[in-house]
């Protein structure tokens, strides 16, 4: 084995790959969320249309769309990898633990809600990303363009599908708890560990751990609340 | 005072092992290891086998005790089991008594498991190899006195595996973290600490011990308050160490 591939598949490895996909994924998150703040303005949409319109189509947002699926897939194969050796590290297990007198639930169950969080990804990008792509939506025209009125299906969607909405709020508790315990916990990965920063490090995780997904729990919870 | 204790019993590292059930009766100012001393006499008089349990210094100094005791390893406050005693519990409490769970420590018998896999952790890495001579004078070589605390913070872990049962992974951070951490602080441990982080992670991946997902469990529970520092210290070590070494 070359030392590249043997550190990689250390278990210190792995975990900085996780550390390292978790983190550019927040940045996706801000990305993410910043833009879809766009549906918010009395435009009729347009800012937001005009945006998804730059978004599927601009030659860099294709790069960066190609990095970011290869940041999820690294970061969901390796989260299985070590999840199964977590798990074979200790085949039998206890008659009885009490693991809350030591450590908080969000760290013991980052499978489960990354689990929850990919189901959401599956289900989101079927929603929003192929029929936006590949389906039949309506258009609309500003100054002589044609576009994909993207504003009107977010909109038709939460507002008709109520239980999908209800979904999706429930899904970004689940990604808040993700972010309550990975963001500081990838930085103790990265070995940065100090006593001016930590303490900060600790508190802007937990700021976006209530912030991003409070922000895109917004969505669904406006258009609910305009049926 | 009256209590009933589950306590696991295997016969041999094959054997399959289940909780038994013993009621006992006792004076409150016993330490653990006294109790279950109490009960083994009293397993011999009536001809059973007495329950097989690690203890050695009985002072909190050897890590050699371990047992988990209702959920947590060496039981409801932060001790070795050595140093628990009965006065934390209560009057008819049920107390399960169970061998550190890890495919690394496997059960030799009842309660006692094989720790080797941390010795042969330190066997890969965890030592100075110069010729040391005689005691250097103190102070020879100026070190800081907060990086020598620091250092010997590190140093005070006793190798119990608390941390490891702790673990929901079963991982051995917490150890090896102590073990690079007491030696990479001070000057005579850096001369080989890349080569060491990258040994001793290297057997500990080998052993079988789980990632560390920094819950934070191992330091919650350990007896000598090793803290999680030392596992960033460890990520950082080895890291640095893959990416400098001349060890391709
Ligand atoms: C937007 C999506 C996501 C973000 C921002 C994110 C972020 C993070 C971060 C920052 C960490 C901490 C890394 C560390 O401890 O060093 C982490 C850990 C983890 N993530 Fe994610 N993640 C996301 C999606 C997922 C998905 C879809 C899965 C699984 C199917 C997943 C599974 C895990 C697991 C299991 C861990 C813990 C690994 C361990 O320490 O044992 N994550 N994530
Ligand atoms: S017997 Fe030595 S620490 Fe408990």
């Amino acid at each position: 084995m070359s030392w590249i591939t043997q550190t990689l598949t250390s278990t210190i490895g792995r975990k900085l790959v996780m550390a390292l996909t978790g983190l550019f994924l927040v940045s996706f998150l801000f990305v993410h969320l910043s833009g879809n703040f766009l549906i918010f303005r009395a435009d009729g949409g347009r800012a937001f249309n005009e945006y998804s319109q730059f978004m599927s189509s601009a030659g860099i947002v294709r790069v960066l769309e190609i990095i970011m699926v290869l940041g999820f897939a690294i970061h969901i194969y390796t989260s299985f990898v070590l999840t199964r050796r977590n798990q074979k590290a200790r085949p039998q297990g206890y008659a009885f633990s009490q693991p809350s007198a030591n450590s908080s639930w969000f760290s013991r169950n980052m499978g489960l809600s990354g689990s929850l969080v990919l189901i959401f990804l599956l289900l989101h990008l079927r929603t929003f990303w192929y029929t936006y792509k590949f389906g039949d939506i309506p258009t609309v025209t500003y100054e002589g363009t044609e576009y994909k009125d993207m504003a009107y299906l977010v909109k038709t969607v939460f507002q008709q599908e109520w239980w999908l909405s209800i979904f999706y709020v429930i899904i970004m508790v689940l990604l808040s708890f993700h972010l309550m315990h990975g963001f500081g916990s990838a930085f103790q990965t990265l070995g940065i560990r100090h006593k001016k920063y930590t303490p900060l490090i600790e508190k802007i995780g937990i700021a976006i751990a209530i912030l991003v997904p409070a922000g895109f729990a917004a969505f669904p919870i406006y258009f609910l609340l305009t049926r | 005072m009256k209590l009933t204790l589950k306590i696991w019993r295997q016969k041999h590292a094959n054997d399959k092992g289940k909780l038994v059930d013993y009621n006992v009766d006792i004076n409150p100012e016993m330490s653990f290891l006294e109790m279950l001393d109490d009960l083994n006499e009293k397993l011999a008089e009536r001809g059973e086998e007495p329950i097989a349990f690690d203890h050695d210094c009985r002072e909190g100094i050897c890590g050699t005790c371990n047992l988990y005791i209702n959920g947590r390893p060496h039981g409801p406050i932060r001790t070795t089991t050595c140093q628990l005693h009965m006065r934390h519990f209560h009057e008819g409490e049920s107390i399960v008594i169970e061998p550190w769970r890890a495919r690394s420590f496997p059960v030799v018998k009842d309660l006692i498991v094989d720790r080797s896999a941390f010795d042969r952790i330190v066997q890969a890495g965890g030592y100075i190899s110069v010729n040391t001579g005689s005691a250097p004078d103190a102070n020879e070589i100026p070190i800081p006195k907060q990086i020598a605390d620091e250092a010997f913070n590190s140093a005070a872990c006793i190798a119990c595996g608390a941390c490891v049962a702790a673990c929901k992974n079963a991982s051995a951070m917490l150890f090896v973290g102590a073990q690079i951490s007491k030696f990479a602080l001070v000057p005579q441990g850096k001369a080989e600490k890349k080569i060491r982080a990258e040994k001793m992670v290297a057997q500990m991946d080998a052993e079988g011990f789980g990632a560390c997902t920094n819950t934070g469990a191992c330091s919650a529970e350990c007896p000598v308050e090793i803290s999680m520092t030392n596992i960033a210290r460890l990520n950082r070590e080895y890291i640095g160490a893959k990416l400098t070494s001349d060890n391709v």
